[in-house]
Protein backbone atom coordinates (compact mmCIF):
# COMPACT_ATOMS: atom_id res chain seq x y z
CA UNK A 1 0.00 0.00 0.00
CA UNK A 2 1.29 3.42 -0.92
CA UNK A 3 0.64 6.82 0.63
CA UNK A 4 -2.95 8.00 0.38
CA UNK A 5 -4.21 11.53 -0.03
CA UNK A 6 -7.11 12.82 2.10
CA UNK A 7 -9.29 12.28 -1.00
CA UNK A 8 -8.52 8.56 -1.36
CA UNK A 9 -11.93 7.48 -0.02
CA UNK A 10 -13.67 9.88 -2.43
CA UNK A 11 -11.82 8.28 -5.34
CA UNK A 12 -12.72 4.76 -4.28
CA UNK A 13 -16.39 5.71 -3.77
CA UNK A 14 -16.42 7.22 -7.27
CA UNK A 15 -15.19 3.91 -8.73
CA UNK A 16 -11.63 5.00 -9.50
CA UNK A 17 -9.03 2.57 -10.76
CA UNK A 18 -6.18 3.17 -8.33
CA UNK A 19 -2.53 2.98 -9.45
CA UNK A 20 0.83 3.66 -7.85
CA UNK A 21 2.33 7.00 -8.80
CA UNK A 22 5.57 8.06 -7.11
CA UNK A 23 4.71 5.92 -4.08
CA UNK A 24 1.12 7.20 -3.87
CA UNK A 25 -2.15 5.34 -4.48
CA UNK A 26 -3.75 7.67 -7.01
CA UNK A 27 -6.80 7.52 -9.30
CA UNK A 28 -5.86 6.61 -12.91
CA UNK A 29 -9.43 7.21 -14.10
CA UNK A 30 -13.00 6.93 -12.86
CA UNK A 31 -14.27 4.93 -15.84
CA UNK A 32 -13.01 6.64 -18.99
CA UNK A 33 -9.87 8.74 -19.10
CA UNK A 34 -10.79 9.99 -22.57
CA UNK A 35 -14.17 11.27 -21.34
CA UNK A 36 -12.35 12.96 -18.45
CA UNK A 37 -9.86 14.50 -20.89
CA UNK A 38 -12.67 15.92 -23.04
CA UNK A 39 -14.49 17.22 -19.95
CA UNK A 40 -11.42 19.31 -19.07
CA UNK A 41 -10.94 20.59 -22.65
CA UNK A 42 -14.63 21.39 -23.15
CA UNK A 43 -16.16 22.03 -19.71
CA UNK A 44 -14.38 21.56 -16.41
CA UNK A 45 -12.69 18.81 -14.43
CA UNK A 46 -11.13 18.45 -10.99
CA UNK A 47 -7.88 16.65 -10.10
CA UNK A 48 -6.52 15.51 -6.76
CA UNK A 49 -2.90 16.62 -6.79
CA UNK A 50 -2.35 16.25 -3.05
CA UNK A 51 0.52 13.85 -3.73
CA UNK A 52 2.54 16.89 -4.75
CA UNK A 53 4.28 18.47 -1.79
CA UNK A 54 4.10 22.10 -0.67
CA UNK A 55 7.35 23.21 0.97
CA UNK A 56 7.78 26.50 2.83
CA UNK A 57 11.08 28.36 2.49
CA UNK A 58 11.36 30.94 5.25
CA UNK A 59 14.09 33.25 6.45
CA UNK A 60 15.57 36.68 5.88
CA UNK A 61 17.79 35.23 3.13
CA UNK A 62 15.11 33.05 1.51
CA UNK A 63 15.47 34.93 -1.78
CA UNK A 64 19.28 34.60 -1.84
CA UNK A 65 18.92 30.89 -1.07
CA UNK A 66 16.47 30.26 -3.93
CA UNK A 67 18.62 32.31 -6.31
CA UNK A 68 21.38 29.82 -5.46
CA UNK A 69 19.50 26.49 -5.63
CA UNK A 70 17.14 27.17 -8.56
CA UNK A 71 18.16 27.45 -12.22
CA UNK A 72 15.48 30.08 -12.79
CA UNK A 73 15.96 33.41 -11.06
CA UNK A 74 13.44 34.26 -8.34
CA UNK A 75 14.46 37.90 -8.79
CA UNK A 76 11.95 37.72 -11.62
CA UNK A 77 9.34 37.64 -8.84
CA UNK A 78 8.68 41.24 -7.85
CA UNK A 79 5.04 41.16 -6.75
CA UNK A 80 3.91 38.98 -3.82
CA UNK A 81 1.78 36.10 -5.14
CA UNK A 82 3.71 35.80 -8.41
CA UNK A 83 4.80 32.28 -9.40
CA UNK A 84 7.84 31.01 -11.31
CA UNK A 85 8.43 27.62 -12.93
CA UNK A 86 11.94 26.19 -12.92
CA UNK A 87 14.33 23.38 -12.15
CA UNK A 88 16.35 22.22 -9.20
CA UNK A 89 19.72 21.11 -10.66
CA UNK A 90 22.63 19.07 -9.39
CA UNK A 91 26.22 20.23 -9.89
CA UNK A 92 26.37 18.41 -13.24
CA UNK A 93 23.39 20.38 -14.53
CA UNK A 94 21.07 17.37 -14.30
CA UNK A 95 17.49 17.97 -13.22
CA UNK A 96 16.63 16.87 -9.66
CA UNK A 97 13.07 18.11 -10.01
CA UNK A 98 10.93 20.75 -11.67
CA UNK A 99 8.84 22.92 -9.43
CA UNK A 100 6.77 26.06 -9.02
CA UNK A 101 7.93 28.78 -6.65
CA UNK A 102 5.41 31.25 -5.23
CA UNK A 103 6.74 34.51 -3.82
CA UNK A 104 4.64 35.27 -0.72
CA UNK A 105 6.71 37.75 1.30
CA UNK A 106 10.34 38.93 1.32
CA UNK A 107 11.14 36.20 3.86
CA UNK A 108 8.67 33.56 2.64
CA UNK A 109 8.44 31.52 -0.55
CA UNK A 110 6.36 28.39 -1.17
CA UNK A 111 7.51 25.58 -3.48
CA UNK A 112 5.35 22.87 -5.02
CA UNK A 113 7.49 19.81 -5.82
CA UNK A 114 6.72 16.45 -7.44
CA UNK A 115 5.63 13.45 -5.37
CA UNK A 116 8.38 11.01 -6.39
CA UNK A 117 11.44 13.21 -5.75
CA UNK A 118 9.88 15.12 -2.79
CA UNK A 119 11.93 13.54 0.00
CA UNK A 120 15.18 13.88 -1.94
CA UNK A 121 14.31 17.52 -2.78
CA UNK A 122 13.67 18.31 0.87
CA UNK A 123 16.96 16.92 2.11
CA UNK A 124 18.80 18.61 -0.78
CA UNK A 125 17.19 21.93 0.07
CA UNK A 126 17.92 21.50 3.79
CA UNK A 127 21.56 20.67 3.12
CA UNK A 128 22.01 23.91 1.20
CA UNK A 129 19.72 26.02 3.40
CA UNK A 130 22.00 25.89 6.44
CA UNK A 131 24.48 28.32 4.95
CA UNK A 132 21.63 30.79 4.41
CA UNK A 133 19.94 30.19 7.81
CA UNK A 134 16.72 29.43 5.94
CA UNK A 135 14.02 27.04 7.24
CA UNK A 136 12.66 24.33 4.95
CA UNK A 137 9.24 23.09 6.10
CA UNK A 138 7.22 20.50 4.17
CA UNK A 139 3.46 20.91 4.53
CA UNK A 140 1.84 17.44 4.49
CA UNK A 141 -1.06 19.10 6.34
CA UNK A 142 -2.08 20.76 3.07
CA UNK A 143 -4.05 19.06 0.30
CA UNK A 144 -4.11 20.32 -3.27
CA UNK A 145 -6.79 20.22 -5.96
CA UNK A 146 -6.75 21.53 -9.52
CA UNK A 147 -9.95 22.81 -11.17
CA UNK A 148 -9.28 23.06 -14.89
CA UNK A 149 -11.26 23.81 -18.02
CA UNK A 150 -13.04 26.67 -19.80
CA UNK A 151 -15.81 26.56 -17.16
CA UNK A 152 -13.45 26.40 -14.16
CA UNK A 153 -14.19 29.93 -12.94
CA UNK A 154 -17.94 29.44 -13.40
CA UNK A 155 -17.70 26.33 -11.23
CA UNK A 156 -15.59 28.24 -8.70
CA UNK A 157 -18.29 30.93 -8.53
CA UNK A 158 -20.87 28.29 -7.55
CA UNK A 159 -18.69 26.60 -4.94
CA UNK A 160 -16.39 29.18 -3.33
CA UNK A 161 -17.37 31.96 -0.95
CA UNK A 162 -17.71 35.57 -2.15
CA UNK A 163 -14.27 36.51 -0.91
CA UNK A 164 -12.54 33.68 -2.76
CA UNK A 165 -14.51 34.40 -5.93
CA UNK A 166 -13.53 38.06 -5.84
CA UNK A 167 -9.89 37.08 -5.34
CA UNK A 168 -10.05 34.61 -8.21
CA UNK A 169 -11.62 37.21 -10.50
CA UNK A 170 -8.69 39.55 -9.99
CA UNK A 171 -5.99 36.89 -10.19
CA UNK A 172 -3.78 37.05 -13.34
CA UNK A 173 -2.17 33.93 -14.82
CA UNK A 174 0.69 32.47 -12.75
CA UNK A 175 -0.30 34.42 -9.63
CA UNK A 176 -1.63 33.17 -6.30
CA UNK A 177 -3.27 34.63 -3.23
CA UNK A 178 -4.53 33.66 0.21
CA UNK A 179 -8.25 33.78 0.69
CA UNK A 180 -9.58 32.77 4.09
CA UNK A 181 -8.26 29.31 4.86
CA UNK A 182 -7.12 28.50 1.36
CA UNK A 183 -4.42 29.43 -1.12
CA UNK A 184 -5.63 29.90 -4.68
CA UNK A 185 -3.32 29.95 -7.70
CA UNK A 186 -3.79 30.51 -11.43
CA UNK A 187 -1.66 27.55 -12.36
CA UNK A 188 -2.30 24.16 -13.90
CA UNK A 189 -0.98 21.34 -16.04
CA UNK A 190 -3.61 21.00 -18.75
CA UNK A 191 -3.31 23.90 -21.20
CA UNK A 192 -6.74 25.11 -20.11
CA UNK A 193 -7.73 28.02 -17.90
CA UNK A 194 -8.47 27.25 -14.26
CA UNK A 195 -6.96 27.34 -10.82
CA UNK A 196 -5.33 25.23 -8.16
CA UNK A 197 -6.12 25.37 -4.44
CA UNK A 198 -4.11 24.40 -1.39
CA UNK A 199 -6.40 23.77 1.56
CA UNK A 200 -6.24 22.13 4.96
CA UNK A 201 -6.15 18.35 4.47
CA UNK A 202 -9.09 18.02 6.89
CA UNK A 203 -11.27 20.30 4.75
CA UNK A 204 -10.52 19.09 1.25
CA UNK A 205 -13.03 16.21 1.04
CA UNK A 206 -16.15 18.40 1.51
CA UNK A 207 -14.70 20.97 -0.90
CA UNK A 208 -14.07 18.26 -3.52
CA UNK A 209 -17.62 16.95 -3.02
CA UNK A 210 -19.11 20.42 -3.58
CA UNK A 211 -17.26 20.80 -6.89
CA UNK A 212 -18.45 17.36 -7.99
CA UNK A 213 -22.04 18.16 -6.95
CA UNK A 214 -21.79 21.27 -9.12
CA UNK A 215 -21.02 19.12 -12.14
CA UNK A 216 -17.23 19.31 -12.14
CA UNK A 217 -15.94 16.00 -13.51
CA UNK A 218 -13.38 14.10 -11.39
CA UNK A 219 -10.37 13.43 -13.62
CA UNK A 220 -7.54 11.01 -12.93
CA UNK A 221 -3.84 10.82 -13.72
CA UNK A 222 -4.59 9.26 -17.13
CA UNK A 223 -6.37 12.40 -18.34
CA UNK A 224 -3.83 14.59 -16.57
CA UNK A 225 -1.08 12.92 -18.62
CA UNK A 226 -2.78 13.26 -22.02
CA UNK A 227 -3.78 16.86 -21.25
CA UNK A 228 -0.24 17.91 -20.26
CA UNK A 229 1.20 16.04 -23.23
CA UNK A 230 -1.13 17.84 -25.67
CA UNK A 231 -0.15 21.09 -23.93
CA UNK A 232 3.53 20.24 -24.52
CA UNK A 233 4.40 20.22 -20.83
CA UNK A 234 7.23 18.12 -19.43
CA UNK A 235 6.79 15.36 -16.86
CA UNK A 236 9.63 14.76 -14.42
CA UNK A 237 11.17 11.32 -14.93
CA UNK A 238 10.15 11.34 -18.62
CA UNK A 239 11.37 14.51 -20.33
CA UNK A 240 14.03 15.20 -17.72
CA UNK A 241 15.87 13.52 -14.91
CA UNK A 242 19.23 13.73 -13.14
CA UNK A 243 21.08 12.66 -16.29
CA UNK A 244 19.61 15.33 -18.56
CA UNK A 245 20.17 19.06 -18.74
CA UNK A 246 17.22 21.48 -18.91
CA UNK A 247 18.87 22.86 -22.07
CA UNK A 248 18.21 19.49 -23.76
CA UNK A 249 14.71 19.22 -22.29
CA UNK A 250 13.00 22.21 -23.89
CA UNK A 251 13.52 24.17 -20.68
CA UNK A 252 16.20 26.70 -21.70
CA UNK A 253 13.55 29.38 -21.15
CA UNK A 254 13.52 28.50 -17.43
CA UNK A 255 17.28 28.89 -17.01
CA UNK A 256 18.62 32.37 -16.53
CA UNK A 257 22.28 32.52 -17.59
CA UNK A 258 22.27 36.18 -18.59
CA UNK A 259 23.42 37.55 -15.21
CA UNK A 260 26.45 36.54 -13.16
CA UNK A 261 24.22 34.92 -10.50
CA UNK A 262 25.92 31.88 -8.96
CA UNK A 263 23.60 28.88 -8.83
CA UNK A 264 24.01 25.12 -8.56
CA UNK A 265 24.60 23.65 -12.02
CA UNK A 266 25.51 26.97 -13.65
CA UNK A 267 29.07 26.10 -14.62
CA UNK A 268 27.97 22.74 -16.05
CA UNK A 269 25.31 24.46 -18.18
CA UNK A 270 27.77 27.09 -19.39
CA UNK A 271 30.18 24.35 -20.35
CA UNK A 272 27.48 22.44 -22.23
CA UNK A 273 26.54 25.58 -24.10
CA UNK A 274 30.17 26.35 -24.95
CA UNK A 275 30.77 22.80 -26.21
CA UNK A 276 27.53 22.87 -28.18
CA UNK A 277 24.36 21.02 -27.29
CA UNK A 278 23.87 17.72 -29.07
CA UNK A 279 20.18 17.03 -28.46
CA UNK A 280 16.90 18.87 -28.08
CA UNK A 281 13.33 18.08 -27.16
CA UNK A 282 10.49 18.47 -29.62
CA UNK A 283 7.17 16.81 -30.49
CA UNK A 284 5.95 14.30 -33.02
CA UNK A 285 2.61 13.31 -34.47
CA UNK A 286 1.76 10.05 -36.21
CA UNK A 287 0.44 10.37 -39.76
CA UNK A 288 -1.93 7.42 -39.39
CA UNK A 289 -3.36 5.05 -36.82
CA UNK A 290 -1.33 4.08 -33.78
CA UNK A 291 -0.27 5.16 -30.33
CA UNK A 292 3.16 6.55 -29.47
CA UNK A 293 4.89 4.96 -26.48
CA UNK A 294 7.69 6.26 -24.27
CA UNK A 295 11.02 4.63 -25.09
CA UNK A 296 10.29 4.10 -28.80
CA UNK A 297 13.07 4.90 -31.25
CA UNK A 298 12.40 7.53 -33.92
CA UNK A 299 14.39 7.43 -37.16
CA UNK A 300 14.64 10.20 -39.71
CA UNK A 301 17.07 12.17 -41.90
CA UNK A 302 18.36 13.60 -38.61
CA UNK A 303 19.39 10.20 -37.25
CA UNK A 304 17.83 8.54 -34.22
CA UNK A 305 15.73 10.04 -31.46
CA UNK A 306 13.88 8.62 -28.45
CA UNK A 307 10.31 9.17 -27.39
CA UNK A 308 10.25 10.52 -23.82
CA UNK A 309 6.44 10.56 -23.47
CA UNK A 310 3.89 9.15 -25.86
CA UNK A 311 0.18 8.53 -25.97
CA UNK A 312 -2.95 8.99 -27.97
CA UNK A 313 -4.19 12.55 -28.19
CA UNK A 314 -7.94 12.49 -27.55
CA UNK A 315 -8.32 16.02 -28.97
CA UNK A 316 -6.46 15.29 -32.22
CA UNK A 317 -7.43 11.60 -32.39
CA UNK A 318 -3.78 10.85 -33.28
CA UNK A 319 -0.78 9.35 -31.61
CA UNK A 320 1.50 12.10 -30.29
CA UNK A 321 4.67 12.25 -28.28
CA UNK A 322 7.58 14.29 -27.02
CA UNK A 323 10.90 13.16 -28.42
CA UNK A 324 14.56 13.89 -27.78
CA UNK A 325 16.32 14.25 -31.14
CA UNK A 326 19.76 15.26 -32.44
CA UNK A 327 20.10 19.03 -32.26
CA UNK A 328 20.01 19.48 -36.06
CA UNK A 329 16.61 17.80 -36.45
CA UNK A 330 14.08 20.25 -37.86
CA UNK A 331 10.42 20.43 -36.98
CA UNK A 332 8.44 19.35 -40.03
CA UNK A 333 10.86 16.53 -40.87
CA UNK A 334 9.30 13.17 -41.61
CA UNK A 335 10.38 10.21 -39.53
CA UNK A 336 9.31 6.69 -38.63
CA UNK A 337 8.66 4.66 -35.50
CA UNK A 338 8.65 0.89 -35.29
CA UNK A 339 5.14 -0.47 -34.82
CA UNK A 340 4.31 -3.51 -32.72
CA UNK A 341 4.94 -6.00 -35.45
CA UNK A 342 7.99 -4.18 -36.80
CA UNK A 343 6.14 -2.19 -39.45
CA UNK A 344 7.18 1.45 -39.91
CA UNK A 345 4.73 4.05 -38.63
CA UNK A 346 5.08 7.40 -40.42
CA UNK A 347 5.36 10.44 -38.20
CA UNK A 348 6.39 14.09 -38.42
CA UNK A 349 8.33 16.26 -35.99
CA UNK A 350 6.29 19.22 -34.77
CA UNK A 351 6.98 21.95 -32.25
CA UNK A 352 4.80 21.46 -29.17
CA UNK A 353 2.29 22.42 -27.81
CA UNK A 354 -0.20 20.35 -29.78
CA UNK A 355 -3.35 21.76 -28.19
CA UNK A 356 -4.11 24.83 -26.08
CA UNK A 357 -7.42 26.22 -24.87
CA UNK A 358 -9.41 23.55 -26.65
CA UNK A 359 -7.85 24.16 -30.08
CA UNK A 360 -5.40 22.14 -32.16
CA UNK A 361 -2.20 24.10 -32.78
CA UNK A 362 -0.69 21.75 -35.36
CA UNK A 363 -1.79 20.74 -38.84
CA UNK A 364 -2.60 17.07 -39.19
CA UNK B 1 -16.74 -7.22 -10.71
CA UNK B 2 -16.35 -8.00 -14.38
CA UNK B 3 -19.32 -9.47 -16.18
CA UNK B 4 -19.01 -13.12 -17.26
CA UNK B 5 -22.14 -14.18 -19.21
CA UNK B 6 -23.11 -17.78 -18.52
CA UNK B 7 -23.81 -18.73 -22.15
CA UNK B 8 -20.32 -18.02 -23.51
CA UNK B 9 -17.04 -19.95 -23.64
CA UNK B 10 -13.73 -18.36 -22.67
CA UNK B 11 -9.97 -18.62 -23.10
CA UNK B 12 -7.21 -18.10 -20.56
CA UNK B 13 -6.09 -15.14 -22.65
CA UNK B 14 -9.45 -13.39 -22.07
CA UNK B 15 -11.25 -13.95 -25.37
CA UNK B 16 -14.89 -15.03 -25.41
CA UNK B 17 -16.67 -17.21 -27.96
CA UNK B 18 -20.38 -17.36 -28.76
CA UNK B 19 -21.91 -20.10 -30.92
CA UNK B 20 -23.86 -18.73 -33.92
CA UNK B 21 -25.10 -21.82 -35.73
CA UNK B 22 -22.01 -23.69 -36.93
CA UNK B 23 -19.94 -20.49 -36.68
CA UNK B 24 -18.45 -18.68 -33.71
CA UNK B 25 -18.41 -15.01 -32.72
CA UNK B 26 -15.19 -13.90 -30.99
CA UNK B 27 -14.49 -10.92 -28.75
CA UNK B 28 -12.52 -9.87 -25.68
CA UNK B 29 -13.98 -10.13 -22.20
CA UNK B 30 -15.24 -7.37 -19.94
CA UNK B 31 -12.28 -8.08 -17.66
CA UNK B 32 -9.85 -7.55 -20.56
CA UNK B 33 -11.38 -4.25 -21.66
CA UNK B 34 -11.55 -3.02 -18.07
CA UNK B 35 -7.87 -3.75 -17.49
CA UNK B 36 -6.84 -2.02 -20.70
CA UNK B 37 -8.89 1.14 -20.33
CA UNK B 38 -10.10 3.36 -23.16
CA UNK B 39 -9.64 1.65 -26.52
CA UNK B 40 -8.36 3.81 -29.34
CA UNK B 41 -7.46 1.43 -32.17
CA UNK B 42 -8.52 -2.02 -33.30
CA UNK B 43 -6.69 -4.05 -35.95
CA UNK B 44 -8.84 -6.91 -37.25
CA UNK B 45 -7.85 -10.01 -39.24
CA UNK B 46 -8.45 -10.09 -42.99
CA UNK B 47 -11.45 -11.98 -44.30
CA UNK B 48 -10.57 -15.52 -45.25
CA UNK B 49 -7.54 -15.72 -42.95
CA UNK B 50 -6.93 -19.25 -41.73
CA UNK B 51 -6.12 -19.20 -38.06
CA UNK B 52 -4.33 -21.80 -35.99
CA UNK B 53 -5.43 -22.09 -32.40
CA UNK B 54 -3.57 -19.62 -30.17
CA UNK B 55 -2.37 -17.57 -33.17
CA UNK B 56 -2.29 -13.75 -32.83
CA UNK B 57 -5.13 -12.58 -35.02
CA UNK B 58 -6.05 -9.07 -33.93
CA UNK B 59 -4.64 -6.16 -31.92
CA UNK B 60 -6.58 -3.98 -29.53
CA UNK B 61 -4.83 -0.82 -28.44
CA UNK B 62 -5.86 1.40 -25.56
CA UNK B 63 -4.47 4.68 -24.30
CA UNK B 64 -2.47 2.59 -21.87
CA UNK B 65 -1.24 -0.42 -23.87
CA UNK B 66 -1.55 -2.58 -26.97
CA UNK B 67 -2.56 -6.21 -26.67
CA UNK B 68 -2.77 -9.16 -29.03
CA UNK B 69 -5.97 -11.13 -29.44
CA UNK B 70 -5.42 -14.88 -29.90
CA UNK B 71 -7.52 -17.27 -31.97
CA UNK B 72 -9.56 -19.34 -29.51
CA UNK B 73 -9.95 -22.14 -32.07
CA UNK B 74 -8.56 -23.05 -35.47
CA UNK B 75 -10.70 -21.88 -38.37
CA UNK B 76 -11.38 -19.34 -41.09
CA UNK B 77 -12.27 -15.68 -40.53
CA UNK B 78 -15.62 -15.20 -42.28
CA UNK B 79 -16.67 -11.78 -41.05
CA UNK B 80 -15.07 -8.87 -39.18
CA UNK B 81 -16.71 -6.07 -37.22
CA UNK B 82 -15.81 -3.12 -39.48
CA UNK B 83 -17.79 -0.72 -37.27
CA UNK B 84 -15.08 -0.96 -34.62
CA UNK B 85 -12.50 0.96 -36.63
CA UNK B 86 -14.60 4.10 -36.37
CA UNK B 87 -15.76 3.40 -32.82
CA UNK B 88 -13.15 1.42 -30.85
CA UNK B 89 -14.81 2.60 -27.61
CA UNK B 90 -17.56 0.06 -28.33
CA UNK B 91 -15.10 -2.53 -26.99
CA UNK B 92 -15.35 -0.76 -23.63
CA UNK B 93 -19.06 -0.10 -23.57
CA UNK B 94 -20.37 -3.40 -24.96
CA UNK B 95 -17.61 -6.04 -25.06
CA UNK B 96 -20.05 -8.98 -25.38
CA UNK B 97 -22.41 -7.33 -27.87
CA UNK B 98 -21.62 -4.58 -30.40
CA UNK B 99 -17.95 -4.91 -29.48
CA UNK B 100 -17.51 -8.36 -31.09
CA UNK B 101 -14.32 -8.66 -33.16
CA UNK B 102 -14.81 -11.31 -35.84
CA UNK B 103 -16.65 -14.49 -36.81
CA UNK B 104 -14.82 -17.77 -37.21
CA UNK B 105 -15.80 -20.92 -39.08
CA UNK B 106 -14.10 -23.54 -36.90
CA UNK B 107 -12.37 -26.54 -38.44
CA UNK B 108 -13.77 -28.60 -35.59
CA UNK B 109 -17.04 -27.20 -34.19
CA UNK B 110 -16.86 -29.65 -31.29
CA UNK B 111 -13.57 -28.09 -30.09
CA UNK B 112 -15.55 -25.22 -28.57
CA UNK B 113 -16.51 -27.50 -25.69
CA UNK B 114 -12.88 -27.72 -24.67
CA UNK B 115 -12.80 -24.00 -23.91
CA UNK B 116 -13.47 -22.65 -20.40
CA UNK B 117 -17.10 -22.32 -19.33
CA UNK B 118 -18.23 -19.28 -17.37
CA UNK B 119 -17.59 -20.90 -13.98
CA UNK B 120 -14.05 -21.93 -14.96
CA UNK B 121 -13.33 -18.44 -16.36
CA UNK B 122 -14.63 -16.83 -13.19
CA UNK B 123 -12.32 -18.93 -11.07
CA UNK B 124 -9.45 -17.98 -13.38
CA UNK B 125 -10.25 -14.30 -12.76
CA UNK B 126 -10.50 -14.93 -9.03
CA UNK B 127 -7.11 -16.65 -9.03
CA UNK B 128 -5.56 -13.73 -10.96
CA UNK B 129 -6.85 -11.56 -8.10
Amino acid sequence: MGHRTPLYEEHVKAGARIVDFGGWDMPLHYGSQIAEHHAVRRQVGIFDVSHMRAVEVRGARARDFLRYVLANDVDRLAVPGKALYGCLLNEQGGVLDDLITYFLAPDWFRLIVNAGPAERDISWLRDHARAFAVDITPRPDLAMIAVQGPQADAAGARVLDARACAALDRLPPFHATFTGDSFVARTGYTGEPGFEMLVDAQQVAPLWARFVTEGVVPAGLGARDTLRLEAGMNLYGHEMDEQVSPLESGLAWTVNLTTDRAFIGRSALLQQRAQGLTRRLTGLVLQGAGVVRAGQEVRGPFGVGTVTSGSFSPTLARGIGLVRVPIAALDGEVCTLAGRSGQALAARLVAPPFVRHGHALIDL
Amino acid sequence: MSKVPGDLRYTKSHEWVRAAGADLVVGITDHAQDLMGDMVFVELPKLGTLLAVGKECAVVESVKAASDVYAPLAGEVIEVNEALSGAPETLNSDPYGEGWLFKLRPHDPEAVHALLDAAAYESLLASEG
